[in-house]
């Protein structure tokens, strides 16, 4: 008989050790995959790697690519530790995008050292204000978060659409859905000679340590965790409940509305349908892989890139479908979520 | 033709119990699941893998009703996997269903465009013709709309009768019932919470994979990227909206196909100039607004959410 007893403590190699091991763990059940198509599962993940982290365009692309999942995988991270499930990272990143489109394409001109943060914190803004609904909603009347966040994404993405094939859509576009591009003072300037690494880069990474202090070092940290452990005995012990999961939302929310502005002012210019590839889903992945640590949200963002950048050239080569990468995400979050139990739980076997 | 006269037509009524199938049977997968205590969020990838894999097997050659069964079983295997995460291990019942969904959506299109590498246009399939009852389809009015549908429509329906009984009516029913409310008492019983958890959650997941079977074996003939487009979501909201009650879940099931049925057919009146995205947002809008309406009333099972170990007293 196998029985779970929980631990009082990890051991640091453990807690280190054990999501590693899982990722290892889902790379061989995913070579199995590969082996299926015929290709080698050795030389793809050789030209996997290669594509992610084999040249300096490459390590360049990987870090382009986990500029916004940084953010995203921050805004999960936040909001899962409150335990307010937010699955709307792809609304609020919209969001953000759309408000930094709004006021960012030539309604307002500021010099460039006032645009960019102003563009920044309208987007943290709007996003924020987006999640801000399904938090009220969960205070008030006890509605289900996770729902009203992943509906609110479809909602987002058709209003979206509507504004690019109506009153946002660029007339110089040549009839594509698209809106006008950023002007020049708002655009995220590139920190890395012929790369597309950009400023955003610099924000994810601070963002991360922010909210690594925020959450070990102040009191609003502090409720937010206790809020997320056990929200009867916070209440109990005089912290706000509602008004940490309001403060959890708008830092969350904001935070994927940067990443949108990152998106649309850094990487590409201009807001079209496609700007996401699925950042606001892959932050949820982040966040998981990294259990929720906000300073392991950046390495973790860093490998999710890489999967993604090195398996578009790997399936390329090797005539694996690319869907091979998104397959390797979710058996890794799997996997890492099977090994945060021995961190936490002791296996008794008699 | 206006706002009105709309619901008087048959094809209205048929579009209604056609979009309702893959809600009833995506409602009722997740109901049960819940009633269990368990919230099972891997229902957008199960949907998408049963489109899938149901649509895989007849293409490769199988029969309809065969690969209907071919997407419950693979359905089915989604539903042991989130059991061994969820109910077993007691993980987060969130985070391991989004890590279900990923999972087998993800896999859905890898096989999808392993088996078939080239295919540019999506190949087709002979899909579930429209089987009209003998006698009951040449009824005035309600013939058409009603008893003109294809099998998996009539499916659905039984499928609605056989949990409302099995459910309230059997003892599997009350030990899965117990399970969600109490399962310290239904232990105390001699029921095996973990195995009535584990059951529920397989047989819903290949409830939910065969409402996903539906869209590409009777509603459409080819399986496309993205063609769940958030219906599992839209199942989780309607099973709140039901109070986890299955007739509850049927009639929410069809208002809300019945809304959804009128605003197309309302985005083709001529004089309408509200842009089309905004009809289809209004099924989303409308899954909120129900989920606002009933959640003061919700009475949702009490153990939901939380994990069971065995000899563990909370």
């Amino acid at each position: 008989m196998i029985r779970l007893e929980p631990r009082e403590t990890a051991p640091v190699w453990l807690s280190l050790s054990a999501p590693l091991t899982a990722v290892l763990a889902a790379l061989l059940l995913c070579a199995l995959l590969i082996m299926w198509t015929g290709a080698s599962a050795l030389e793809a993940y050789g030209l996997l790697f290669k594509g992610a982290l084999g040249s300096r365009f490459a390590i360049t692309e990987t870090l382009t690519r986990a500029t916004p999942m940084i953010l995203t995988g921050l805004a999960a991270a936040i909001a899962f530790r409150a335990k307010l499930w937010n699955i709307g990272g792809e609304g609020q990143f919209y969001a953000g995008a759309l408000a930094a489109t709004w006021l960012g394409a030539g309604a307002i001109t500021l010099p460039p050292y006032l645009m960019v943060p102003f563009l920044i914190g309208a987007g943290a803004l709007a996003g924020g204000l987006l999640l801000l609904i399904p938090a009220i909603l969960k205070n008030r009347l006890k509605v289900d978060e996770v729902v009203t966040t992943l509906l609110l994404n479809f909602i987002v993405l058709l209003f979206v659409n509507y504004l690019l094939e109506g009153p946002l859509k660029d007339p110089m576009s040549m009839g594509w859905p698209q809106a006008a591009p950023i002007i020049d003072e708002g655009v995220l300037p590139a920190i890395l000679s012929k790369s597309r690494v950009h400023l955003g880069l610099v924000i994810a990474v601070v963002a991360a340590v922010l909210v690594w202090a925020l959450m070990r070092f102040t009191v609003w940290g502090y409720e937010i965790r206790a809020v997320g452990y056990n929200a009867a005995a916070a209440g109990f012990a005089g912290i706000g409940v509602n008004k940490t999961i309001i403060l959890t939302a708008l830092l969350s929310g904001g935070l994927a509305g940067i990443a949108g502005v990152s998106e649309v002012a850094g990487t590409k210019g201009y807001l079209t349908l496609d700007l996401s590839p699925g950042f606001g889903y892959a932050g949820i992945a982040v966040a998981m892989l990294a259990a929720l640590h906000p300073l392991a949200v950046v390495a973790s963002a860093v490998f999710l890139s890489a999967i993604f950048v090195g398996a578009d050239s790997m399936s390329r080569a090797l005539n694996v479908p690319t869907y091979i990468s998104d397959v390797i995400v979710a058996t890794s979050v799997l996997a890492v979520l099977v090994s945060g139990m021995f961190t936490r739980f002791r296996l008794r076997f008699r | 033709m206006d706002f009105i006269e709309i619901l008087f037509t048959a094809g209205f009524w048929a579009a209604t119990l056609r979009i309702a199938t893959p809600l009833i049977f995506g409602t009722l997968g997740e109901l049960v699941c819940e009633r269990a205590g368990v919230l099972n969020l891997g229902i957008e990838g199960i949907m998408t893998m049963g489109a899938m894999s149901g649509w895989m097997w007849v293409y490769m050659g199988g029969d309809l009703v065969s690969g209907i069964l071919f997407a419950a079983f693979i359905g089915m295997l989604f539903g042991l996997l989130h059991s061994l995460f969820a109910v077993y291990l007691g993980l987060s019942q969130h985070v391991a269903g989004i890590g279900i969904t990923m999972l087998a959506s993800s896999l859905s299109y890898f096989v999808f465009r392993m088996l078939l590498p080239t295919a540019t246009t999506p190949p087709k399939i002979d899909p579930f013709q429209s089987y009209p009852i003998p006698g009951l389809s040449d009824l005035p009015y309600v013939g058409t709309p009603l008893f003109t549908q294809t099998p998996m429509t009539y499916g659905a329906f039984v499928v609605v009768l056989v949990v409302w009984y099995v459910l309230y009516s059997t003892p599997v029913g009350l030990a899965v019932r117990m399970t969600g409310e109490n399962p310290i008492a239904a232990e105390a019983q001699g029921i095996d919470v973990l195995a009535v958890r584990t059951g529920a959650v397989v047989v819903g997941s290949g409830l939910m994979s065969v409402g996903g079977a539906f869209l590409t074996m009777s509603a459409f003939d080819a399986f496309y990227f993205g063609m769940v487009n958030g219906r599992g979501w839209i199942c989780v909201a309607l099973v709140i909206f039901a109070s986890w009650n299955p007739g509850k879940a049927l009639l929410g099931a069809l208002l809300f196909a019945g809304i959804d049925a009128w605003q197309v057919r309302v985005q083709q009146l001529p004089g309408i100039n509200i842009p089309y995205q905004f009809f289809l947002m209004a099924p989303y809008v409308l899954s909120i607004v129900a989920m606002i309406v009933m959640s003061r009333r919700a009475l949702y099972p009490k153990a939901l959410l939380v994990p069971f170990r065995r000899g563990e007293r909370t």
